[in-house]
């Protein structure tokens, strides 16, 4: 049986999301060998209420953080959707913004504030820098999208996108929490940096045992 | 393919050949016989006498280091010019040095004489790998430690020998001195930036009070601060590298891109450069666009500083207000240029459209709401008992510190010192409207922050009286397809949203500039937050930094 997940968000009805090709992919790849029933009816559940309180990490590199502001004050509005809680520390937040041009000498930092946002985590890439380099692909200090550095789950195109279009990629965003599988698997898209790391230690433990 | 595109090239060429040499045969021959109004001849000193000459021209009064240019002349040798100012009698010099030595290049420092040649000597350093003989703090200021090579050298091969590097980046807590000995022989020296004892805390880069992605280091004792470091680059995109390899049109885009809250006055102050450099005058209507433009600008920012103030000290609904209010005008902006935030307004010869119908109508309406709504703020956040006992008497610059610093914009004015260039050194229609510059005595946090809260005022002020005023004419002077600037150096300057905003063309007669050198707003703030903020509290660094109000991106540009 074909698994047809249609998340529904309110305002927008599902045929009118531009891409719906690719988030169909997705659904499939998820849903793959099948689901629990009693799993995924917690899953819908518990993703509802994940994807209605994404909290958003502030950070913000240019421009595009300006434009994030004006999201988050009276005229747009994020707290509309329940992403008003932008937290300040990586460790409290859902999804981190990157918002603005990434260069060569702030690439570690943001990949050390991606690590310490706990699981399940989310990336969004704001404008025509954080996608591709945007306007600055000629430079020696810049780094041409930062997917090259860490995993992206939605792309905004702008530069600097308006309010909507960040909006829109949110709901995007929104329609991907809730397809996905939230109990059983983890929604892990890199490889655990520590699993080998593990390995090794498990099996010192082991040895050390065997050896006593 | 080919042949449809060469067809389409000589179609757009055809009409336009004809008509520049149509239109404007008067500044045609104007152009070889007068020198361009901002051209540059600076004084050139060997680096041995640089030394003498700096120390001349400061005893002759030129107090304010305006700019320090970095420049490769290739042949003619690495080097730097200066750009000096006397904040009394508003006389300009260019004093221009290079050294031939491309392996070891030295040039005598000049920190000691303009505390910000210290930063700015900082960044000759790290793009051109030049020392400075006497810096005490001779560091890379944009890039990594650990780069490899200076990119600005037109010979350098940057991409090749840096690649990512997703390591930690090194931090040295000691720096090297240069000492140039009485013989000429040249001794290293290692100074402390923090003692073994200090204990420094980390604000930064990402930190959401900083302002942008910035880092401090600061040592505390206590919860006195001791001293400052700042750390800078993390939004250091090479633009002015990149802009050696764009045409003239082309460049104007990145300019927006720096200061994004002075985005016109960014781009206004290089087309004026390009255009004076070219001999071109534009129309009355396009002067007085623009210095509207520039003022609606000014606005935004100072009520988007008002905001993120606010919202620093917790006040939250304050930042509401003052982001309602700013709305408007990024609604003016939208309906005429098209953006809200980068504008891409202002071209070479012109702007890039006319104004929509509904600007006058708008701005007409803008000017008492704005008034009414200003009062609104000053209500729920100026009178504030917290935000008082926070910014009365925290965080003194004084004018001497100022100048010296270069601390131009709002926090030079709050410090006493008139360095409004809508005054001084008139452009565009500034001219022809009254507005006073406002000036305070105190220098401290709350001072910074009336300064910019009474300048909205004076801004519609000025937007009153040009508003009904707007000359017919045209929107966009008629340019050749491909600019080229004339050889020579030239240097134009605006007063931007938080002060000068300069730039100095370098151009060798091509189609793209030979080197284009902004002067960054916030780099002066920046170098002096350490002043500012040494004695006071770890909490009131927020304050200070929020009323100094630099943008991260200018800084590093």
């Amino acid at each position: 049986m074909a698994i047809t997940k249609k998340p529904v968000i309110k305002n927008i009805p599902y045929e009118e999301f531009k891409d719906n090709e690719t988030f169909e992919k997705l659904v499939a790849e998820l849903n793959q060998n099948g689901t629990n029933v009693i799993v995924s009816t917690l899953d819908d559940l518990i993703n509802w209420g994940r994807s209605n309180s994404l909290w958003p990490l502030t950070f913000a590199t240019s421009c595009c953080g300006i434009e994030f502001m004006a999201v988050c004050a009276a005229r747009h509005d994020i707290a509309r959707f329940g992403f008003e809680v932008t937290r300040n520390s990586p460790r409290q937040a859902d999804v981190i913004l990157v918002s603005g041009t990434i260069t060569t000498k702030m690439a570690p930092v943001l990949k050390r504030l991606y690590d310490q946002m706990a699981d399940p985590k989310y990336v969004v890439a704001v404008g025509g820098c954080a996608i591709s380099g945007g306007p600055f692909t000629k430079s020696y200090h810049v780094v041409m999208g930062v997917d090259k550095i860490i995993p992206v789950d939605v792309y905004v195109p702008g530069c600097p996108p308006r309010p909507e279009s960040f909006l829109y990629g949110m709901m995007q965003l929104q329609r991907k929490v809730k397809a996905e599988n939230f109990f059983g698997t983890t929604n892990r898209k890199e490889k655990d940096p520590y699993e080998a790391e593990m390995e090794t230690k498990n099996e010192q433990l082991l040895n050390q045992q065997e050896e006593a | 393919m080919e042949t449809t595109e060469t067809k389409t090239q000589v179609q757009a060429a055809a009409p336009a050949t004809p008509k520049p040499a149509a239109v404007k045969p008067a500044p045609k021959p104007a152009a070889p016989t007068a020198p361009a109004e901002n051209e540059v001849k600076p004084i050139e000193v060997e680096p041995s006498a640089l030394r003498k000459e700096m120390e001349r021209l400061k005893a002759e009064d030129m107090d304010f280091l305006e700019c320090l240019t970095g420049v490769d002349w290739m042949e003619e040798g690495l080097g730097c010019i200066y750009t000096l100012t006397s904040t009394s009698t508003g006389k300009v010099v260019h004093v221009k040095t290079a050294t031939l030595d491309r392996e070891n290049p030295l040039l005598p420092s000049v920190s000691d004489l303009w505390a910000v040649a210290n930063i700015y000597e900082r960044e000759v350093f790290d793009f051109y790998g030049i020392r400075f003989t006497g810096h005490p703090d001779m560091r890379r200021v944009f890039l990594r430690e650990d780069w490899v090579g200076y990119p600005f050298r037109k010979d350098d091969e940057t991409e090749k020998n840096n690649p990512l590097r997703m390591t930690n980046e090194p931090l040295a807590d000691d720096t090297e001195e240069l000492v140039l000995n009485a013989d000429g022989t040249v001794t290293s020296k290692r100074n402390t930036i923090f003692a073994d004892g200090d204990y420094v805390v980390n604000i930064g880069p990402q930190h959401p009070s900083t302002h942008g992605v910035l880092h401090f280091r600061v040592a505390l004792e206590g919860e006195t601060i001791k001293k400052i470091d700042p750390i800078l680059g993390y939004i250091h995109r090479g633009i002015e590298k990149i802009d050696e390899s764009l045409t003239y049109p082309q460049t104007l885009a990145l300019t927006d891109r720096m200061d994004y809250l002075g985005a016109m006055q960014n781009r206004h102050a290089l087309c004026m450069c390009i255009e004076k450099a070219l001999g071109v005058e534009v129309s009355d209507r396009v002067k007085v666009i623009r210095t509207m433009m520039d003022e609606l600008q000014r606005i935004d920012s100072h009520i988007l500083f008002f905001s993120c103030l606010a919202q620093d000290l917790g006040a939250t609904t304050a930042f509401l207000y003052g982001f309602r209010d700013r709305e408007k005008i990024l609604d003016i902006f939208e309906e005429t240029c098209g953006g809200r935030l980068i504008l891409n307004y202002n071209t070479i010869g012109g702007v890039m459209h006319d104004l929509h119908p509904n600007f006058v109508p708008r701005v007409k309406e803008l000017i008492p709401y704005l008034r009414n709504s200003l009062k609104e703020l000053h209500a729920l956040f100026t009178g504030n008992v917290i935000f008082q006992n926070r910014a009365k008497g925290v965080g003194v610059l004084t004018k001497e510190q100022a100048i010296s610093y270069g601390c131009t914009g709002g926090t030079g004015r709050a410090a006493g010192w008139h360095n409004d260039l809508r005054k001084t050194r008139p452009y565009a229609a500034y001219d022809r409207v009254k507005f006073n510059e406002v000036v305070r005595e105190g220098g401290d946090s709350f001072d910074r922050y009336m300064i910019r809260m009474d300048e909205i005022l004076e801004s519609l002020s000025i937007l009153e009286q040009l508003v009904d005023n707007i000359p017919e004419g045209s929107i966009q002077e008629k340019m050749k397809p491909i600019i080229k600037v004339p050889e020579g150096t030239y240097y134009s300057a605006v007063e931007g949203s938080r002060g000068i905003f300069g730039v100095m063309l370098i151009s060798k007669g091509d189609k793209s500039p030979y080197r284009l050198h902004y002067r960054s707003t916030g780099l002066p703030l920046v170098a002096a937050m350490d002043t500012l903020c040494s004695g006071s509290m770890l909490a009131d660094l927020i304050t200070i930094g929020g009323t100094v109000d630099y943008i991260v991106p200018d800084v590093d540009r």
